[in-house]
Formats: structure tokens, sequence, C-alpha cells
């Protein structure tokens, strides 16, 4: 660890030299992601560098979740960055609650920054969030059983290849089901993942008068696909699997192929933690020949409260946390394949990073999700996986709770797809759309 | 009290209780185990108990995470300050109740009980509106408040219930004898009710130390307990049973020692007036 | 005799207590009531003007507010079944003469210090997960198929969690009332060749009552407002939506306050319904 050591010196002395400087002690609300928790660990660099020092919060999402938005609500002004995401910040720019992030250095580059993540961030043209990092979705698949069924896993595969890869995968005998995807409750969990397919099936949440959609045919297909799809070669109880059950039962060599977030390929590849981290290959998210692949958009920001008495010390920060020097930093000690990927052009430049397996793949799902134009008919919203406006998160939780009631067969399609529509249109109704 | 029993029944008693006593305590024994484990042995098939290289590598990396000692300090702060609190606001008020009670000293009495049912999820919005505008946010003093409050019921009435089986002749004499009514607290009152205050104070750490809406939703950095520090290891990437455990293990220890020591004066005040 | 001069005493030395929970009680309840006749959006402006009783309409008509009310008396129902009938099986066993009482009660009543967050992750995960958790281990390991807890048996897994929490505490309670109860009269019947289940039921059942009715009344107060348990298994789902959380959901993650709100009178009506249900029966029982 001399590392650590030369930057605790550092440290020593940056607080000899600048004490005469404002030293602050900003306070960071924070998800209890492996990125996050890794960039904990190099605070020290960054107070070094500063003089500031930082009091962090971490907390599992959902808790997150309720806490930030209570406390940006009401404006509580308990802390001075928040972790948040790209359903929230358009939402939290546009009423004024974030401070913009119009005036970063020239060293920090913001033109460098995907620009797929800084509209997801931006409200009006204005960034209002700095990606810490980002992300698409995509197939990894396992190489060896791809092999051994016979197929060919194509570059951009199709929803009915992906079904069929899946039924001849699928070893039940020897614990290996063919696909594992998202089951579980929760507008971020299954809800994501769902409408993220619905897109390539044509369907939508909302017509542009703000109707809700669950009454079409697209979405009975979406879901019966699903359905069928996870009940021939899926896990049982996929209905309570979220990212995490999935990452896990992939690690242990449970599943042929999984569609889910592209910064879980550096887990799934990392030989300490997966035992097939030598068999794994990519894949674009599927389509289903409607022009819309499946793939969604999703960056983890900070952000600063509107009104904290830390702005420039917070601004510091950010400029900390999400520079090129950050990712140079994590790379000298921890290697590229665990940098926080998807933030920015430049590592894709990067000739070290074209040698991770996955970073190709994961720029190319990135590239191709369009969140302001993400539905095969025309619709009233931006987003991929979810719907920019401050009620959804709210409606999708409840619409993805009757969704997983079919996943555990407590109900049919036709029944979970009426009860979505109504409590849908309810709650739009509720918030004075209709 | 001592019931003649053949050993042959006395055995069949011991082992059946602990039996149940075994079967009751083990998803914590599991816990405490799986946390000297490595992730890979947390999930092995089939489970290991004994035999697996015991580690403290999860304590290690959890303690790098978080200050585990701060979150320690708050819980203690919050749930003994609370208590204390809680304490100085009942005893006066359960006396009362007990040795001067009106016709509408049960109805006081059940009404206190029924501010408990307030479903806290409510009034979140509002209590935080307010919380911003005292300058308590994030503060151990307003956890004290809060969990004074929620908690109060619950002190004035097992104090009540305590107080009541004192005999109130007692006192009567006491006041023939001419002491003040702080004298009679104080020399008389007090070492009966010792028992009664004892469980009363403990229940109530235990019951602000496990408080997770409060702790959680009104505090950030400063001033966030042991209920904080477990909401950061609920569900991360990957395999995590075994830190969990170890986050789980440091989170309940402190409490589950004291209430060992202590279950003996926490058993002879919890009686809710269940007893007559 | 109390005098005036200890009368007013006893009012002084109440009135800290009763003032503090008045306000406890007053300022959020106003609050609440205000709120919920307002249409008020956090995320878009806050408060938009008054929409008379919407809110409470909205709220009953909402396909989720039937299946919360049931649910929420499912688990406490359940909860107060289990822990009751076990409590007082328990209590009978811990009172009979044995070795190692002492260490037999701590390893009883340690779930009560287990914080609810706690026990329901370690629960979730480490027992009821259908891959990696020790029940399904045990499931396998009889040739069975291992059960599906949280979405299959969702609200029996959540009774059977809470009721593990609560168990410690009725099993106290009733201990205490056992060990009261005269042992001389026990014995006397004992003598006389009572049956076991006729001596259970004509004695120690009775004598229990008194200590049966505050476990209900206390399990009650905390069970009616139960939260985490379920936030942390099931976030909901699966039929398990009670009314706190359906209020947390309107609050929270709708962003609608007035609709919350009115959830939440919603609520203190049920509380006060189940309150004076209660007192009936308490009240009868503990005045004597």
């Amino acid at each position: 660890m001399t590392f650590k050591s030369v930057l605790g010196v550092a440290t020593a002395l940056t607080l000899v030299a600048g004490s005469a400087a404002l030293a602050e002690t900003i306070t960071i609300a924070t998800v209890n992601n492996g990125d996050m928790i890794r960039m904990q660990g190099y605070t020290d660099d960054f107070t070094a560098k500063t003089g500031h020092t930082v009091e962090w919060v971490t907390l599992e999402e959902n808790v997150l979740r309720q806490r930030v938005t209570t406390d940006i609500s009401t404006k509580g002004g308990a802390f001075d960055i928040m972790t948040i995401g790209m359903y929230e910040t358009p939402i939290w720019g546009s009423n004024g609650w974030l401070v913009a992030l119009d005036d970063l250095s020239a060293d920090y580059d913001a033109g460098d920054i995907l620009p797929a993540m800084a509209g997801g961030l931006s409200h009006d043209g204005t960034l209002y969030a700095a990606p810490f990092y980002g992300e698409s979705s995509m197939v990894m698949y396992r190489t060896d059983l791809m092999e051994k069924a016979g197929l060919e896993m194509p570059a951009a595969p199709s929803w009915s290849f992906i079904a069929k890869a899946a039924r001849e995968m699928t070893d039940r005998d020897n614990g290996i089901n063919g696909i594992c995807l998202r089951g579980k409750a929760g507008w971020g969990e299954g809800g994501a993942f769902i409408t993220a397919m619905s897109n390539s099936f044509g369907a939508r949440w909302f017509d542009e008068d703000w109707n809700a959609q669950f009454d079409t045919r697209e979405w009975s297909d979406t879901l019966n696909f699903f359905v069928n799809m996870m009940s021939d070669s899926g896990p049982a109880g996929y209905a309570t699997n979220g990212f995490n059950e999935n990452l896990s039962l992939f690690q242990q060599g449970k599943c042929g192929m999984w569609i889910d977030a592209t910064v879980a390929a550096s887990f799934v590849t990392n030989p300490n933690d997966s035992t097939v981290a030598d068999k794994v290959g990519f894949a674009l998210a599927p389509d289903n020949g409607m022009g819309v692949r499946s793939n969604w958009l999703w960056a983890w920001a900070l952000a600063i409260p509107a009104g904290t008495q830390k702005e420039a010390a917070a601004k510091q920060f950010i400029e900390w946390a999400t520079s090129k020097d950050y990712i140079e930093l994590v790379a000298a000690n921890e290697g590229w394949a665990n940098v926080p990927p998807g933030a920015r052009t430049s590592l894709y430049e990067n000739a070290n990073y074209k040698d991770v397996p996955f970073a190709q793949m994961t720029l190319d799902s990135i590239l191709s999700a369009d969140p302001t134009n993400s539905t095969v008919d025309p619709s009233p919203y931006v987003g991929i996986q979810f719907a920019a406006i401050p009620e959804f998160a709210g409606i999708a939780t409840e619409v993805s709770q009757e969704f997983s009631a079919v996943y555990a067969g407590q109900q049919s399609v036709e029944d979970a797809l009426a009860k979505a529509q109504a409590l849908t249109n309810d709650a739009m109704e509720a918030a004075g759309y209709r | 009290m001592a019931r003649a029993v053949s050993n042959r029944r006395r055995a069949i008693n011991t082992a059946l209780a602990w039996a149940v006593g075994l079967l009751i305590f083990f998803p914590i024994l599991w816990t405490i185990l799986t946390s000297f484990k490595t992730e890979g042995q947390a999930i092995a098939d089939p489970p290991v108990f004994l035999f697996f290289d015991w580690t403290l590598e999860n304590y290690a990396i959890v303690q790098e995470r978080s200050n585990y000692m701060r979150f320690l300090m708050n819980s203690i702060i919050i749930a003994g300050g609370s208590t204390l609190l809680g304490i100085i606001v009942g005893v006066p008020a359960a006396w009362s109740m007990a040795f001067v009670p009106s016709r509408r000293t049960k109805d006081i009495l059940m009404w206190m009980l029924s501010t408990k049912m307030l479903p806290a999820v409510g009034v979140l919005y509002p209590i935080y509106l307010l919380f911003i505008q005292l300058g308590l946010l994030d503060s151990r003093l307003g956890l004290v408040i809060v969990l004074m409050l929620i908690n109060l019921p619950i002190i004035i009435w097992m104090l009540y219930t305590y107080f009541k089986e004192i005999p109130g002749e007692i006192l009567e004499a006491a006041r023939m004898d001419g002491a003040s009514l702080g004298k009679e607290i104080l020399y008389i009152l007090t070492p009966m009710a010792i028992p009664g205050i004892a469980s009363t104070i403990l229940l109530n750490i235990i019951l602000a130390w496990n408080e997770a809406f409060w702790t959680l939703n009104l505090t950030a950095a400063k001033a966030g307990p042991l209920t904080a520090f477990i909401a950061s290891y609920s569900s991360p990437e990957g395999l995590f049973y075994a830190k969990l455990s170890a986050a789980s293990t440091m989170a309940i220890a402190p409490i589950l020692i004291l209430g060992w020591f202590s279950q003996k004066q926490l058993v002879r005040g919890l009686t809710f007036g269940a007893v007559k | 005799m109390a005098t005036q001069h200890s009368r007013s005493a006893a009012r002084l030395m109440m009135a800290p207590a009763v003032i503090l929970l008045l306000g406890w009680m007053l300022v959020p309840l106003s609050m609440t009531l205000y709120f919920s006749f307002k249409k008020y959006l956090p995320m878009r402006g806050g408060d938009l003007g008054w929409v008379g009783f919407d809110n409470y309409t909205r709220f009953v008509t909402s396909s989720s507010f039937w299946p919360s009310i049931s649910a929420t008396l499912t688990i406490l129902g359940g909860v107060l079944a289990i822990t009751v009938v076990l409590g007082v099986l328990l209590a009978i066993l811990l009172d009979q003469p044995m070795w190692g009482q002492g260490v037999v009660r701590i390893l009883v009543i340690a779930p009560f210090f287990v914080m609810p967050t706690v026990s329901a992750l370690v629960w979730k995960n480490m027992f009821m997960d259908p891959n990696y958790g020790l029940l399904a281990y045990l499931w396998r390991f009889f040739g069975a198929e291992p059960v599906q807890w949280m979405s299959q048996a969702s609200l029996p897994s959540i009774i059977m969690i809470v009721s593990w929490q609560w168990l410690p505490f009725s099993t106290l309670i009733l201990l205490t009332a056992i060990q009261s109860l005269d042992s001389e009269q026990l014995e006397a019947s004992e003598m006389d060749g009572a049956p076991i289940l006729k001596r259970f039921w004509y004695i120690i059942l009775p004598h229990l009552s008194r200590a049966i009715t505050v476990v209900i009344l206390i399990q009650t107060i905390f069970l009616l407002s139960i939260f985490a348990e379920i936030f942390v298994t099931t976030g909901g789902a699966f039929g398990t939506k009670t009314l706190s959380y359906l209020i947390f959901q309107r609050v929270l993650e709708s962003q609608n306050v007035g609709l919350g709100s009115a959830g939440g009178v919603y609520a203190i009506i049920l509380a006060n319904i189940v309150a004076i249900f209660l007192m009936r029966i308490v009240g009868k029982n503990l005045d004597n």
C-alpha cells in the first residue's frame, strides 16, 4: 500500500500548506454500488488536492431515493451533493432545485462527456448533474454454452433468436437456465427492463394525450413473450430477481444469457468474483424488427442542490470525481477494467481501454440509445426505460408489482394489464394530466 | 415454589426447552457464524456450520467502509438520551396517575397509547418541514426528542402499572409522619420503584435502538445511528451475505449484550400490569 | 385520602407529559388534515390549492385500498395468533423445572433485541432466498422443490418474520404471569388427578387472560404501523401492501402529499376503530 502512504503524506502537507485557504466539509449522499464505494476509498486524494473533507452518507438505492427526494422537495439542505440518476435530473433541474453545472473549469472538459449522457442529465440544454458512470443494457452470454448448443450469437440479435437460444441452452438438471432477466417489482428493477423491452415490441407508456396504453396489443405481446420465454428457460422464482440476484446467478454459472446493465460486464468478467469470467461474450440488446432496440440508458450522476452554502467546494468535488484524472487514478491502481465506464468519450478513445473486452459493445449500446425518440409510435415523454415525469416512479412501481404477480403465477397477463391501465390513468388524473 | 419433580421429567423438560430455545436463537447464531466466513463459504452447498476457515476480513471491510464508532456513539446517545428524557417526564406523570387517580386517569392513559398509532409515514413531510424550521435536521437532539415522544406513552404506562403495585398504605403512613411530597418520592417510593424504572429504561433503550424510520429519515452524516449504518449494506452488487452478516452482527451486538446482562432486571419489571 | 393540595400537585406533575404528547399529536395531525384537503405535489411546485374531499375519495376508490386494509389486518391477526398461542406454550415450558433455565431464557428473548431491518434482511436473504437460503437447502435435502417464499408465500413469510421478533415479548410477559400463579392451587389440582388439558383450560388460561390482553394491546399498537419489514422484503409486491405502506407509496414514491395525507387520516381512523375495540376488552380486563 505505498500509494496510500504517499497519499497520506500529501494530505498532511496540503493541510499544513493550505490551512489558510477555506477548508470545508461537504456532505454527500450516495448509493452503495461498487464504483461509488471505490470512490469513497479515494477521498483522501481529493482532500489532498483541495483541503476539503468529505462526509459520506451511503445508502441502499431505495432508501437513498426516499431520502434525497424528501430533502430536495422540502429544501432541507441536509446534503451538499446528491447522487441521482437520469430520471430525477431533468425534473429537478426544471424545478430550479439544482445548481447548473455550466461553469465547470476548462481542464474538466465538459465537452468530453458522452453526448447521450450529457443530454439525459440536462434540462433545456443546461447540464445539472455530472455523470459518474453511465450504462446502457446489452446481452451477456456464455460462449461455451452457445457453442454446445451449436448456435452463434449475432452482434445484433432479435428476440426470437434469443428465445430460441435460451430454450436450447437450458439444462435444468444441471442447474443451467437459458436466460436470466429481471422480474423484481420496482420501477428501477423489473419495471425498467420490461419498459425497455416493450419499446422494441412497439409499445409505449402513454399516447400523445397522456392516455395509458396498457390495453394495446403491443403490451400484451411484450408481456406474453416475456412470460413464455421465462417459464421455458428462466430460473425458478425469477419474480423476485433483480440486478443483484441475476448477477450472482450468472457469476455462479447458472445462466446462459443475461440481458442487463453494461456495467455488469466488468463484474462477470472479473475472475475474483465470477466462475465464468473467461467464457462471456457480448451482443447488442435484442430488437423485434421494428427499428427500436430494447437497450436502455442510465447514468448515476452527482448534482448540487440549490441553496447549499458550500457550492464552490461541492463543484470542486464533482470536477474531481468525474474527471479524466480520476479515471487515470483508478486505472493506475486497479486496472482499466475497473474504471467507471460510460461517462466520457475520451475513455473509449484510450488505447489501453480498447483492450477491455466489453468496451466497444458498451459504447455501441450507449450510442444506439436515444431517450428523446425511444418508442416506435410517437410518445409525449423523454426517457427509454422510464418517462421523465414526476409521477412515473410511483406509477411504474405499482405497475411492475402487478407484473411481478404475473411472473409469480398469481394472476393472468390480461388481469395485470387491465389493473395497470386503470391505476396509471387514475394517477395521471390525480396529477392533472387528463 | 420448588415442586418436587423426577429427574426424568426434568430431563425431558430440559431437552425440549433447549431445542426450542436453540431453534429460536438459530437465525442470530447463523448470522454471527456467517460473518466469519468468506463470501464463497457463505453460500456453500451444503452449508458449512463450524468447520470453515474463520476469517475477520468482513469486519475489516465493513470497518474500512464506514465509520462504525460514530454510528455506535450516535445510537448510544440517541437511545440513552431519549430514554433519560422520557423517564424525567414520565415518572412524575405516572406517579400522579398511580397515587392520585381521578376518574379520567384511565382515559388519559388510553389516549396516550393511542398517539402511538399514528402512522409515521403519513406525517413524514410535516415533521420534516418542522425540523427544517427548528434547525433540528440531522441533529442528535432532534432524534432524542422525537424518540422520547414516540416512546413516552409506553414509558408512562409501564411505570404506572408498576407504581400501582406499590401499596398506598405506606404512603399514608409517611404522610402522617409529616413527610413532604419530595421526601415521600425520594425516600419511600424510589427504592420500591427501582426495579420497575430499571426495566422501563431497558425496554425503552431497546425500542429506541431499533427504531428505523425516523432515525433514517431525519439524519444525514452527523446524527445517523446504526439503523443508518445497516442501510448501506442491504443490497450491494455481487455476493454479500458475509458482509451483511458482519454489519448486522455489529449493529445488534451492543444491544444484545446489554439485553443479556440485564435480562433479570428487564423481566422483573416487564409486567405491564399483566400480573395482579 | 388525596387532598386538594396533592390533587393540584399531581396535575402539575402530569402537565409536562400531557402537553408534550398533546403537541406531538396535534401538530402532525393538524398538518396532515391541512394537507389532506390540498392538492400538494412537491414535484410540481408544491401547494396547488384546495380540493375539498377529492383526495379522500381518490384514496378509497383506488384498487389498492381494500387489499391494503385486508393485508394490514391479516398481518396483525396472524402475528397475534402465533405469538399468543406459541407464547403461552413457551411460557408454560419455560416455567417447568429444568437445567439451564437462565440460558434458555436468554436464547428465547434474543430476537427481541434485533432491529426489524436486520431481522428482515437476514430472513429474506439467508433463510428465504430460493437459491442460497438455508431453507432452500433444507427443502432440497429432503428432495422437495424450494419454496419461493417472498413471492408465493409473501404474507405468511412476513407474518413469520414479525412473529419471530415479537414472540420473545409475549413469552416474557406470559411467563411473568404464570410464575405468579399460585403453585399450591396447581399442585392441588395435580393431586386431584385433573388431566393436563383440564388444568390448562380451567386454571392456567383464565389466570393468563389479563396478560394475554396486555400482549394483544401492546403488539397491536406496534403492528398496525409495521413498515420496515415490508420495505426490506417485498417492497409492497405480492399482496403485502399494508395501509401504512400504501401511504408511503402515495407520499414518497408518487410524490402526492395531499393524497398520502388523506390516507394518513384513514389510518388514524382505522387505528381508532381498533383502539376502541381493544379498549372494550382491555378496559374490562384491566379494571378489575
